[in-house]
């Protein structure tokens, strides 16, 4: 108890801290010198009537959900004495694993710099400047010699680095039996299984619930207000209006596999299911926009986080988003925006060539987001130049790689991050931003976006970590929830050589961007916000094992398994992760 | 039934043949007994041509209805269209009523349009009402963009009737006849390029009026930013989104600069909202079904007949959808994998409404198929149904579900009360 209550108190320092130094702080502060004209204001209870007025005035709003927004990126509580790196990774030898990768990255970056005599970093001259700033808008169709830049890693030379992590301290034995894990990954994480997972959304929302309780008595508490937002105990609602059929429960465990993602149950509506044309709107679909148009016009985070784990109608997403990730456009943004802008004209960097080289490569070419091909750049570039990206490596198990200025070497005083933003981005990469064009064509606010994307999710999908939405843990989920309730259809595959982690691992690096259609993409991020969790990109992908289970055990090599896996842009993401969770027999 | 239908094809295209082999019909030529022909628009010409003297049986069926260019030429689309306008206004219907500035509220759907030469004076004085806008030239007879240019000053125009043939106006022939509309320089642009519509409509019969659209149409992008800057008037690659003409830009095979509709549909909902992209879409369902009601009285509703069209239809950034023009034939090429899926796909539902269930047709048949054969296809406007009971129930769809209010417009043949519809 005593532990609990000084953990949170340490965790409401460090957040009064972080936000102390953030604009809303100074806008609360000019807010509260403002309101002392107001006649409401009294000396007497000062204290207590700027708090009333800023309850009213929706100020408190903002700060609660600055205050959640930090909540829901906030490292797990970790011992107070724990050096900083221990926030980034506990265990030790995820973190040697990520140094030598990422020396490795670093040695091909170098080398390929060495090889075509490029500078990492070069001032443009003011006409190439000029020329730059004219074309902005179409880098499209700049068409510079890429052919001799390759990116600097794909996903699969990762995987091959996380298949051969091992832990020194863990030993299993040479005997095989029936805990032996059949896939590739072999390092003993702890991953959920169904009923767990089930679990996982009731908990998520109940210990933020807590801690926002406890944060004193600014803090309204959510629970409090009238059953409005669909929170846990509202199942019933929905139960009553029925949308689709419950299941016979008799086995207890599976009782539990209701709480499953409690918000994908199949008593509970859904947007990707529950709005096709078969169901009359009436029924889930017009309500659940009302709902969450209030939910908009209440301007809280925490509801909105709540509420789009049964998905978010498409008209509403775009806000919906910016509320969770607690993004406004304020004139500030658009102007640190227009700052990065200048930094890209002003300077040209080798990974802007690369980062060319992706986009031409992936998004340029897909059906969806050919379109937006000149948007990527303007995002991607930026992002590379943004140094308060380097802010998230307190939490990442990955570090910003060093460069020295040139001849200084080794030198500390010439050391600086490459790129601005320490992220060197591999082959794909365009594909985080792609889908995000569908929702905001503003270019301020979908840097904004993107960027708080990533720095919440994206990144930990290339870093080798114990975090449980790592990609380490995801692809063990994975083989896990295929060996326990496919184990027939994964021991055929491993059998013909096609270990399913090397079909699904690219779906899972890339957040199934590219491979699903952009609507089901849309509705599939919403859960990732919901539950501020990635673990269910290994659910679906399991999932999708499952679905095409019978043609699966037909085929006879990796690549007939890849062939019959290669197209998934038909598939309806919401019905595959319910009939995986909870109509999967065991 | 006896026998296998027997076919035959002026147009030698995979997505075609392969849809008549897989029904196992039998090809033969056109000098045997056939029972489907699916004709270029030049053999449509011939066929029921008076000199022909062509008499179809009741088991045959072409592609065509024999004056579809009331339909499908630029010149007498528009015609056909202030034709019915003037109709309507003249009834008194709602439908005609027009705004303020005397322009059509519910009808205005096709941009200012003047035949050349015969109403170039009228033209010129519309031109110099706006003198700094853009205007488009288009053969009336040609296809594939090609012959289309845009000018901005009368001086172009005069250039140009110096530099073809004729000496003047007056001795121009019908093949060479132009149109000129006023040119949509504010199209909708996502990425900042501009796009059209392309959207297929199948009629089965002019009189009851019964068509079916086709759900998966598609966007054609510009390969090039847009601007309606002038000096990039002569870039076609800039303003013109056929792909005949884009192809030979920086075209893209595997994507194909085409965009299906629930992608743009996905878009707008997404950035502008649903309330004004249903109305958009309802929109674009209204001008399809208002063009075909304005030729169907001189159309030869021929019952040997059906036909499948490809609208042209551009958005522009109020979220207002144009009408440029309709395809008797439109291209069965196809330009990437998914393209020819789709094509296919096209054919095959436009046979299974067409020839009812791959046998020998009989036209004399109702030209009702049921729901089951419909594939991807939807009903547009079904005016038997609309004139009876029910009408409401049956024309909605929930993708059209605005289909309702209009149909409630438009089962009145104009003369009930208007419903005012947001």
């Amino acid at each position: 108890m005593l532990q609990e209550e000084s953990d949170l108190s340490l965790i409401i320092a460090q957040i009064v801290q972080k936000l102390k130094g953030s604009n809303l702080y100074s806008q609360l502060e000019r807010q509260a010198w403002a309101s002392l004209q107001r006649p409401e204001i009294k000396l007497e209870s000062l204290k207590e009537d700027i708090k009333e007025f800023f309850k009213i005035s929706g100020w408190e709003k903002k700060l609660q959900n600055a205050v959640y927004s930090e909540l829901s990126v906030f490292p797990l509580p970790s011992h107070p004495a724990a050096p900083p790196e221990h926030l980034k990774e506990p265990l030790v030898y995820m973190r040697k694993a990520q140094g030598s990768w990422e020396k490795r990255i670093l040695k091909s970056l170098n080398s390929m710099c060495t090889e075509l005599s490029i500078p990492l970093a070069r001032k443009r001259p003011v006409g190439e400047q000029k020329e730059l700033l004219n074309k902005w808008n179409e880098m499209g169709t700049d068409e510079p010699d890429l052919s001799l830049f390759r990116p600097v890693y794909a996903p699969k030379d990762f995987l091959e680095v996380l298949i051969n992590l091992r832990n020194p301290n863990y030993e299993n034995g040479d005997s095989l039996s029936f805990r032996t894990h059949l896939g590739l990954i072999q390092v003993p994480l702890k991953v959920k299984d169904i009923p767990e997972l089930g679990a996982l959304g009731r908990s998520a929302s109940n210990k933020v619930i807590n801690k926002k309780q406890n944060m004193g008595p600014r803090k309204q508490d959510p629970n409090q207000r009238e059953g409005e937002f669909p929170r846990n105990d509202s199942k019933e609602k929905f139960q009553d209006k029925g949308c689709t059929t419950g299941l016979k429960h008799n086995n207890p465990r599976l009782e539990q596999e209701k709480e499953c993602f409690v918000e994908l149950g199949l008593n509970i509506g859904q947007l990707g299911i529950d709005d096709s044309t078969q169901v009359p709107p009436e029924l889930f679909e017009n309500e659940h926009v009302r709902i969450g148009q209030k939910v908009l016009a209440e301007q809280d985070s925490a509801a909105a986080q709540q509420y789009i784990r049964q998905g978010s109608p498409t008209a509403l997403r775009a806000e919906l988003w910016a509320l969770i990730l607690n993004i406004s456009s304020q004139p500030e943004d658009v102007l640190y925006y227009e700052q990065l802008k200048t930094n890209v004209i002003q300077h040209d960097l080798l990974v802007d060539s690369l980062i060319y080289k992706d986009v031409k490569l992936t998004a340029s070419n897909d059906d969806y987001y050919f379109v937006f091909e000149d948007y990527l750049y303007q995002v991607l570039l930026c992002f590379s130049r943004d140094t308060s990206v380097l802010s998230h490596f307190a939490f990442n198990s990955a570090s910003p790689p060093k460069s020295y200025i040139r001849g200084k070497l080794g030198l500390e005083e010439y050391a600086v991050f490459y790129p601005p933003n320490g992220v060197i981005p591999f082959h794909g990469f365009s594909m985080y931003v792609a889908p995000l064009c569908f929702l905001y064509h503003e270019p301020s606010k979908l840097y904004q976006i993107f960027r708080e994307m990533y720095v919440r999710f994206f990144f930990r999908l290339h870093s080798i970590s114990s975090h449980p939405s790592g990609i380490v843990s995801l692809c063990l989920l994975f083989e896990t929830l295929l060996q326990t309730y496919l184990p027939q259809l994964f021991y055929h595959l491993r059998e013909i050589g096609a270990q399913p982690l090397r079909i699904s691992f690219k779906w899972m690096v890339r957040a199934f961007s590219g491979y699903l259609a952009t609507d089901q993409l849309l509705l599939l991020w919403d859960r990732i916000l919901g539950y501020n969790s990635l673990e269910i990109l290994a659910v679906l992908a399991a999932a999708v094992f499952a679905f095409r289970a019978v043609n699966l055990m037909e085929v006879t090599s990796l690549a007939a398994a890849e062939a019959v896996l290669a197209d998934l842009s038909t598939l309806k993401v919401m019905p595959l992760l319910q009939i995986f969770l909870f109509a999967t027999v065991t | 039934m006896a026998g296998k239908v027997k076919w035959v094809t002026d147009i030698e295209k995979s997505v075609l043949i392969n849809n008549f082999e897989k029904r196992g019909w039998v090809q033969v030529t056109e000098n045997e007994d056939w029972n489907f022909y699916w004709m270029s628009v030049q053999t449509i010409r011939n066929v029921f041509s008076v000199e022909a003297g062509y008499r179809l049986s009741d088991d045959q069926i072409v592609n065509h209805f024999p004056n579809h260019y009331e339909l499908t030429r630029k010149d007498l689309m528009v015609k056909n269209i202030k034709r019915y306008r003037k109709e309507l206004e003249k009834e008194g219907s709602p439908l005609a009523e027009k705004d303020e500035n005397g322009k059509y509220l519910y009808l205005d759907f096709v941009p200012v349009t003047y035949m050349l030469p015969a109403d170039y004076n009228l033209f010129v004085e519309e031109f110099r009402k706006s003198p700094s806008s853009t205007w488009i030239m288009k053969p009336c007879g040609k296809a594939q963009g090609k012959g289309i240019f845009l000018i901005n000053k009368l001086s172009q125009i005069k250039k140009w009737s110096r530099d073809s043939k004729t000496s003047s106006f007056v001795s121009q022939s019908n093949k060479e006849a132009y149109v000129i509309s006023l040119y949509i320089n504010n199209p909708l642009l996502i990425g900042g390029r501009k796009f059209d519509l392309r959207l297929y409509v199948l009629v089965s019969t002019y009189r009851p009026l019964r068509c079916y659209m086709y759900k998966l149409g598609f966007c054609r992008f510009c390969t090039v930013k847009y601007t309606p800057s002038t000096s990039e008037l002569d870039n076609m690659f800039v303003h013109l989104t056929n792909v005949a003409i884009q192809k030979h830009g920086d075209y893209n095979h595997i994507h194909g600069g085409k965009w299906t509709v629930s992608n743009l549909r996905l878009y707008l909902e997404s950035t502008r909202g649903k309330e004004v992209t249903s109305k958009l879409f309802d929109e674009i369902h209204w001008i399809i079904v208002q063009s075909l009601k304005a030729v169907a009285p001189v159309m030869n509703n021929d019952k040997h007949c059906f036909e499948c069209y490809g609208y042209d239809i551009i958005i522009d950034d109020k979220l207002k959808p144009w009408l440029i023009e309709v395809n008797a034939s439109p291209s069965l090429t196809s330009s990437t994998a998914n393209d020819r899926i789709l094509k296919y796909n096209l054919i095959n539902d436009t046979l299974n409404i067409a020839v009812p269930n791959g046998e020998i047709p009989d036209c004399k048949w109702n030209k009702s198929p049921p729901k089951e054969v419909l594939g991807n296809y939807e009903i547009l406007y079904d005016e038997e149904l609309a004139q009876g009971d029910g009408a409401d129930r049956e024309l909605r769809s929930r993708q059209g579900q605005s289909l309702g209010p209009r149909a409630g417009r438009s089962r009145d043949s104009g003369r009930a009360v208007l419903t005012t519809w947001k």
